[in-house]
């Protein structure tokens, strides 16, 4: 486990608790970053605040950057194991209603059992997928 | 406001995904593949986020109404059905095979990679799919 960052992982999930909280708080919405940047892009309605909480996604790592000067993250190459990954992951998430963020946070956070099925499913499936390839 | 309220929240995610490293897919794929170097920090990140959001939601949900809307806009559907089940499955493939998430990756844009982008365009294409072809 000589990779394990727990007081990096700790802070920055309390982050990612803390903004999802604030969208339910102050606009009584679930902060489904799959579902929210889906419908910017393909519902007319509400689209404003979806472009804003989409425009707040790209410029958070840039903040990150502001703050912190070392900080840097790998990418992956474009082959076709992207493609297919994206491809996977966009009917997935919208067949499924979510992502990590929409069932893996604020859906368990609400004891959703739709949200605890489809994190079990996603954890399992990814994992044997990763297992497998890796 | 609404406009203000969903540009911070996305800002905060995005800050806490990019500071867990939750942005870069070979930290995801740390936690996705188990072997003898299995990295459980996905497991603190989902856990303090856990921790933070269900204990504002459950002291806030009971109130009439969230502060700068009418109405609480929670998922009404209760039923675990096909599009879930198989579209969680085929999320998590997806997710294994390169180790971006919807959020990692758009938090990833300006990186300006090839790879982001073309993973993104693809993600784009499935959720224009899953659209036009409802299982």
């Amino acid at each position: 486990m000589e990779n394990f960052t727990p007081f990096t992982a700790l802070i920055g999930g309390s982050l990612i608790g803390l903004g999802a909280l604030i969208l339910f708080v102050f606009s009584g919405r679930i902060a489904g970053i799959s579902g929210i940047a889906g419908a910017a892009l393909f519902s007319r309605e509400g689209r404003s605040w979806r472009l804003a909480f989409v425009a707040g996604i790209i410029a958070g790592p840039l903040l990150v950057g502001a703050v912190i000067s070392d900080f840097s993250y790998s990418t992956p190459q474009l082959n076709w194991q992207v493609i297919v990954a994206g491809l996977l992951v966009g009917i997935g998430t919208g067949w499924g209603s979510g992502c990590t963020s929409g069932h893996g946070i604020c859906g368990i956070s609400r004891l959703s059992p739709r949200s605890i099925t489809a994190t079990v499913l996603f954890m399992f499936s990814g994992m044997l997928v990763a297992t497998l390839l890796h | 406001m609404p406009i203000i309220i969903a540009f911070i929240a996305g800002l905060l995610m995005s800050a806490g995904i990019a500071y867990s490293q939750m942005i870069d897919p070979n930290k995801v794929l740390g936690f996705l593949t188990l072997n003898a170097n299995w990295d459980p920090s996905l497991v603190l990140v989902m856990a303090a986020a856990l921790a933070v959001y269900s204990t504002g939601y459950w002291l806030f949900v009971k109130k009439d109404k969230p502060l700068f809307a009418e109405h609480f806009s929670l998922p009404g559907k209760k039923d675990l059905d096909k599009p879930l089940v198989i579209g969680s499955l085929l999320f998590g493939a997806g997710w294994g095979l390169v180790g971006y998430c919807p959020g990692p990756a758009l938090a990833a844009i300006s990186s300006g990679s090839s790879g982001t982008l073309a993973f993104i365009a693809a993600m784009v294409a499935g959720w224009f799919i899953s659209r036009k072809l409802p299982i």
